[in-house]
């Protein structure tokens, strides 16, 4: 292995997942000479991830849809209150077909994506993890890789830490990224066949009893075969995710009568951004650095977006010969002007929604229209839902947070 | 000190995330808890989604 690679390149890019790869293929595309390792055996697996994803995502990573790896088009969303009052969010593709979304295979799409990367030029390893940081006079130099056992080191001017949840990396650069209990979601999923579905449609449950502080998620994969998962906040129960889990399923026919071929677990951030993100030398991105949408947890787009920024950003500094953690910090900057004001703006929705007892969620099943929460996810039509909400005198307070 | 029941851990390294001593790694061998950071402080075990943590109870 060691022979495969050089004793020193201008970037390395720890993890391969989206934002690790969109990291990778954007920094080989402006010509720097980039290595990426992962620690798994292979890209993308097991997956961690309902692998729902809007059309416009792919509008704005600047991927090409491709049949290999799309499992199913969804043309609308059932969001059920806990009564079972249903409120149905068509996608209207005669307007646009930006309300249009995807259920695809992250396994093979997480591949492609690296795949990507190799073609444009940047070297990647896998089962190989990075297992510290290498220093020079204080300042970060490179990584120490560990592959079967050998440990060896390997220089870079800037590392980038793309290494999701279990992120150590950017903890060891000096960045506080340990996630608080109340801003992480724990999550696990069943990818389940032979169930009845609306093959069309994802459906989410909502419901202090069902799952407190999150929802339960049907992402249909094929006519008969769906992500069946559950996200909920553990300052909320002392119940286990997968407790809720199999209560839902036990609780419904269709879902029972199924089969499981694959479980799945997960954190996702929701919130607990970080004002800044970068070091000299360094900078951190995706769901390491919790850059996800905290209303729905969504991060494959939101990781791409971020990783490609850092590059361009890294591939800038090399440019200029300055890595310093100031001139690091025009990352910081366009993603909070670009990405992060809206996503704290959808933080303080989540920070609502979360605070609803059943019986508030009931009437918001009665009051909201399908075209209404269309733009809830972006940050749309808050003033709208404040305005329900203050129908109820108890929740005016509450509902004044999202003016 | 935390253990791990392997038979029931799914690696996703949650709990690694929101440990605040920075005493969990995901290995290839699954969690691995660092003795000497570990405060016994419960955040992970009240995380994980499929309760595959526990304390072992050595510290108070
Ligand atoms: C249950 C669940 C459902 C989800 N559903 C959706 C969804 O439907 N739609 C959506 O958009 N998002 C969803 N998400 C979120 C989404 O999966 C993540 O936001 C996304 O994968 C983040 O990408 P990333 O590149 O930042 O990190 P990851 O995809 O986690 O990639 C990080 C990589 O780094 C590697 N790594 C870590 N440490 C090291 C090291 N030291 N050395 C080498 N490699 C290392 C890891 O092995 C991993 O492969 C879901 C998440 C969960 C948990």
């Amino acid at each position: 292995m060691k022979d495969f690679i050089d004793e020193s390149y201008d970037m390395i890019v720890v993890g391969a997942g989206p934002a690790g790869s969109a990291a990778a293929m954007t920094a080989a595309k402006a010509g720097l000479n980039v290595l990426m390792v992962e620690k798994r055996a292979e890209i993308g697996c097991p997956k961690r991830c309902g692998e729902g994803i809007s059309e416009n995502g792919f509008e704005r990573m600047g991927i090409k849809k491709n049949e290999k790896w799309l499992n199913r088009k969804i043309t609308g969303t059932n969001i059920y209150a806990p009564n079972g009052k249903s409120v149905k969010v068509l996608f209207d593709p005669t307007t646009s077909d930006n309300y249009t979304g995807w259920i695809i295979e992250r396994k093979m799409f997480d591949k492609m994506l690296a795949d990507m990367a190799a073609k444009s030029g940047a070297k990647i390893l896998t089962k190989t993890e990075v297992v510290s940081l290498l220093r020079e006079n204080e300042k970060i130099s490179g990584v120490r890789l560990e592959f079967n056992g050998r440990q060896w080191d390997v220089r870079a001017k800037i590392v980038i830490a793309a290494d999701g949840i279990e992120s150590r990396i950017a903890r060891e650069a000096g960045l506080e990224t340990t996630s608080k209990l109340s801003e992480f979601i724990s999550a696990v999923q069943f990818e389940m066949s032979n169930i009845d579905i609306d093959p069309d449609s994802i459906e989410l449950y909502f419901g202090n009893e069902i799952a407190p502080g999150g929802y339960v998620w049907i992402f249909p994969k094929s006519e008969h075969r769906a992500n069946v998962g559950i996200g909920i906040r553990k300052t909320m129960t002392s119940k286990s995710a997968i407790k809720y889990l199999n209560e839902f399923i036990n609780s419904r026919p269709g879902l029972k009568k199924g089969s499981i071929l694959e479980v799945n677990a997960g954190g996702v951030p929701v919130g607990g951004f970080l004002d800044s993100m970068v070091c000299d030398n360094f900078i951190v991105a995706g769901d390491a650095a919790h850059q996800v949408n905290p209303i729905h947890g969504g991060g494959i787009v939101e990781s791409f977006l971020a990783g490609r920024m850092a590059a361009e950003t890294a591939a800038e500094a090399i440019k200029k010969g300055d890595m310093s953690k100031e001139a690091l910090s025009v990352y910081d900057d366009r993603w909070w002007k670009e990405r992060g004001k809206r996503l704290k703006k959808i933080q303080k929705l989540r920070e609502v929604v979360e605070k609803l007892s059943d019986d508030d969620l009931n009437f918001l099943a009665e009051e909201l229209e399908g075209s209404d929460i269309v733009g809830f996810a972006r940050a749309e039509g808050f003033g709208k839902l404040a305005k329900i909400l203050m129908k109820r005198p108890k929740l005016i307070l509450l509902a004044r947070k999202l003016l | 000190m935390i253990r791990v029941d392997r038979k029931v851990c799914l690696r996703c390294g949650g709990c690694v995330a929101v440990c605040p001593h920075s005493a969990l790694r995901l290995t290839e061998h699954g969690i691995i808890c660092d003795e000497e950071k570990c405060k016994d402080c419960g955040i992970c075990i009240e995380f994980c989604p499929v309760k595959a943590l526990e304390s072992r109870g050595d510290k108070e």
